[in-house]
């Protein structure tokens, strides 16, 4: 390789938060005309790594070179002085402000003249390829849309590298085809691009080199285009990992929850779920596929009665039992049936566990109410709590931790633990894998089949759909409320399953 | 026959403290703080114009020794400072320490109207006086003076010429305050701060620093309510508890107007209307009845809350992030 001055060296870089190392001693370098993939586990101290580097975080110690300069990046107007842009996970826009707006936040121009603002927004759009209206409220965008803002308001501040955390987790296929068309347009213009990620299908399809890190330490650095899959696992896990999900024949098939004609309405008004009709089996898992908000949350949350429902039906059929109906049912009649719902929501901690409580308080949010007498049962709990950290190797100092303080994936693990503890006979879960790295993931999808072995009939609703067609008997898709069909995961393929994603039926868009 | 003409006058005297301290709340709000302590801050603001207005008076004796720049100058100054010192105190335990805001808030409210009867009273001992006040005639004389011939230009100008020169302050300061919010580069990065200060942050703009230049031009604003009302409108007589409900109402404005200074003109002249409206019901009427007037102002504002809860515009609603503290490396 040619002896370049990197656009930006990082030398021994390390990162403490109280006890935990997030990164130690790490060396990277970012070349310019290139993209750098940096793949790790969750927790594994990409995102803090790159935070150091926008400015969110300062290291501990460790020097950073920009162009060959040790530079002190305390602020993340230091960083983007120096060129460095970042686009967080979550987006940093401000809502109500016009796309422009927040574009230009921060800016000190001259002028303050948001009319010529959206002249250059629209330049940098029409040069890389971007599909942005300036004048454009956030609140009115998809997240695709606000993504494009985030892009663009980092080159607008002629930023010439430029860190996307993530940047495909909420995007669908095609959306991630086009951002990845953008970013190679950024190479061609000599940017440096690095993308923080998990997914190897993407590092391979991007990037020139891949940096990976362990728990926190530099593990090494491969070019894309000699290394493989297997290799790049090995290095982020640290030992050899099977690489296949398992998918286990579906037996004692059963119809176990019935729907007909289901129409749910938001609090708005706005139609969320159009006669959506299925039968979920037991001793099957099935995918519900579809873009973010196309009726997934309430498909699941009608099941669990949190949902008003304005027309149709929901059967729940025991084995050998009564068939019953759950429309109209408080949901915590319907949990004592053995449905249970386990969702993992964008923020993680939204819905289901409270972040200020510690592992066995939140196991005994499902149980508090069982027992008699004035004190709550801590005991039970407890054991499911120290059970559930054995088995899904979930991190964490003690079980008086608040879950808050757990990384990301841990407290997932605890919110899908404790459903599966429960012994439910339908177990709902929506993006339980939700920023989960391979190994936690490969630990929920086996905690997945294993329930389905038990005869229970799962509801899996994914994001990633290679997942979903390597793990699901049957993929149902939603499109816009509706069901776009219902396929058979051992039969189909990402590319017809993406289609019905975008339209009914996956004919062409209307 | 309802008195148009006296009316308007008295409401606008009633309007321009409440004008004054939601201008200065709606701008510290802007920056995600939540200052429940501005009744104290006006209070503050009253009783520390009235400290500078009394040793000035005591050191001058009559009016006719007395030097106008110093005499509006004096009290203006250290009315300033007062509640300036009180918005400072307020943003060193909030954004620096991260203490809740609405706890802090309520503090200061009540330390402020401590602070001022405490002062109040001790002056009042000074000078001796029979009756629980002090008289600030000499000052008051500036602060009310008016253009000389606004009560010769008719009914223009009997409402709209003959006020003391605060109330054109208060209307120039809430038009500047709308101008900045929505026109200037400032504007838009306080805006930033109160909606989502995460995202201001990473735009490279300081938080902190604008959460206390908000607050304490907020507080200076807010306090020159409590000057007006002393010097103008209670003609420079200072006694204990007499502001009364005005801060709250004026906390109340800034909800009614939804955070828009400029519509804060209007609106405030609507409540002080309101709040006077008692004065104008029927001789010979139960005078029970007028507690239920004095209500008017708080019941409008409750159908506006709910109005504009049901139309849920976004850009009608409070700036997302008010009230809460923001301390940049939490999850």
């Amino acid at each position: 390789m040619e002896n370049r001055v990197p656009a930006v060296s990082m030398r021994g870089i390390t990162k403490t938060f109280g006890p935990v190392v997030a990164n130690h001693d790490v060396s990277i370098d970012i070349q310019r005309g290139e993209i750098l993939s940096l793949l790790g586990e969750n927790g594994s101290g990409k995102t803090t790594l790159m935070n150091m580097l926008s400015g969110i975080y300062f290291p501990d110690s460790g020097q950073i070179l920009v162009d060959g300069k040790e530079v002190s990046i305390r602020s993340p107007k230091d960083a983007l002085d120096l060129g460095i842009g970042m686009i967080h996970q979550h987006f940093k826009l401000v809502d109500v402000m016009t796309a422009t707006e927040n574009i230009v936040l921060g800016l000190k121009e001259d002028k303050y003249d948001l009319k010529a603002a959206s002249r250059r927004v629209r330049e940098i759009c029409d040069r890389y390829g971007f599909d942005l209206k300036p004048e454009q409220k956030i609140y009115d965008m998809t997240v695709s849309q606000k993504q494009t803002v985030e892009i663009v308001k980092v080159l607008y501040r002629n930023a010439d590298i430029l860190i996307l955390d993530e940047p495909t987790a909420v995007l669908t296929p095609q959306e991630t085809e086009k951002l990845f068309d953008v970013l190679r347009n950024m190479r061609k213009d000599n940017k440096a691009v690095v993308i923080i990620t998990h997914k190897l299908n993407e590092v391979l399809e991007i990037s020139d080199r891949v940096d990976i890190l362990r728990a926190g330490e530099f593990i090494g650095s491969l070019k894309t285009s000699e290394t493989g899959v297997q290799e790049m696992t090995d290095m982020m896990v640290g030992h050899a990992v099977e690489l296949n999900i398992d998918r286990p024949e579906p037996k004692n098939v059963e119809p176990r929850l019935e729907i007909s004609g289901l129409t749910v309405r938001s609090e708005e008004g706005i139609l969320k779920l159009d006669n959506v009709s299925f039968t979920a089996n037991s001793g099957e898992i099935l995918g519900i596929a579809g873009i973010s908000n196309s009726g997934q949350k309430e498909l699941l949350e009608a099941i669990a009665g949190l949902q008003p429902v304005e027309s149709g039906d929901i059967y729940y059929l025991p084995h050998g039992g009564q068939k019953t109906s759950l429309i109209g049912k408080d949901p915590l009649d319907i949990q004592r049936l053995g449905v249970s719902l386990s969702f993992v929501p964008e923020d993680r901690l939204g819905m289901g566990l409270v972040g200020n409580m510690d592992l066995t308080d939140n196991m005994m949010l499902r149980s508090f109410r069982k027992g008699r007498g004035l004190f709550v049962d801590r005991g039970t709990p407890k054991g499911v709590a120290t059970d559930v950290v054995d088995k899904l190797e979930v991190v964490t100092p003690n079980l008086a931790t608040p879950v808050r303080r757990l990384s990301g994936g841990n407290v997932q693990k605890v919110l899908v633990g404790r459903e599966i503890a429960s012994a439910p006979s339908v177990l709902l879960t929506a993006y339980a894998v939700r920023g989960l790295d391979i190994n936690s993931s490969y630990a929920i999808y086996d905690l997945m089949n294993q329930q389905k072995e038990k005869g229970v009939a799962v509801i899996y609703v994914g994001e990633d759909l290679d997942v979903l067609l390597e793990l699901a008997d049957r993929i149902l898709i939603l499109c816009g409320g509706k069901v776009s069909g219902i396929v058979d995961g051992r039969k189909t393929d990402k590319y017809e399953v993406g289609l019905m994603m975008t339209s009914l039926g996956g004919g062409e868009a209307k | 026959m309802f008195d148009i003409v006296s009316f308007i006058p008295r409401a606008v005297a009633q309007a321009t403290p409440l004008l004054l301290g939601s201008t200065g709340e709606t701008l510290t709000e802007k920056s995600g703080n939540l200052n429940l302590g501005i009744p104290g801050i006006m209070y503050v603001g009253a009783i520390s114009g009235v400290i500078g207005a009394f040793f000035y008076e005591q050191s001058v004796g009559s009016y006719e020794n007395a030097n106008a720049f110093l005499a509006i100058g004096i009290p203006l100054v250290c009315c300033l400072l007062g509640s300036a010192l009180m918005g400072l105190l307020y943003c060193f335990l909030t954004v620096t320490l991260r203490a809740n805001q609405n706890v802090t808030g309520l503090a200061m409210t009540t330390f402020g109207v401590g602070f001022g009867n405490f002062f109040g009273g001790s002056l009042i001992k000074l000078t001796g006086s029979d009756v629980p006040s002090i008289a600030l005639s000499i000052t008051h004389k500036f602060y009310a003076a008016k253009l000389p011939f606004a009560k010769s230009a008719g009914v223009f100008g009997k409402l709209v010429l003959n006020y003391g020169f605060l109330v054109y302050v208060a209307i120039v300061i809430a038009l500047a305050a709308s101008w900045f919010l929505n026109r200037t580069r400032q504007g838009l990065q306080l805006r930033a701060v109160g909606e989502n200060p995460a995202t201001a942050d990473a735009a490279g703009i300081n938080v902190g620093r604008y959460k206390y230049w908000a607050t304490i031009i907020g507080s200076m604003i807010a306090g020159l309510g409590g000057l007006y009302y002393v010097m103008d409108y209670a003609s420079g007589v200072w006694s204990n508890d007499a502001f009364g409900d005005r801060g709250w109402l004026a906390i109340a404005l800034v909800i009614f107007t939804i955070w828009r200074p400029n519509v804060s003109i209007l609106a405030s002249l609507l409540f002080g209307g309101l709040y006077i409206l008692y004065l104008y019901i029927p001789t010979g009427t139960n005078m029970a009845i007028k507690e239920i007037y004095k209500m008017a102002p708080f019941v409008v504002t409750i159908i506006v809350l709910i109005i504009i809860s049901m139309r849920k515009k976004r850009e009608n609603q409070p700036p997302a992030h008010l009230g809460l503290p923001y301390f940049r490396e939490e999850r």
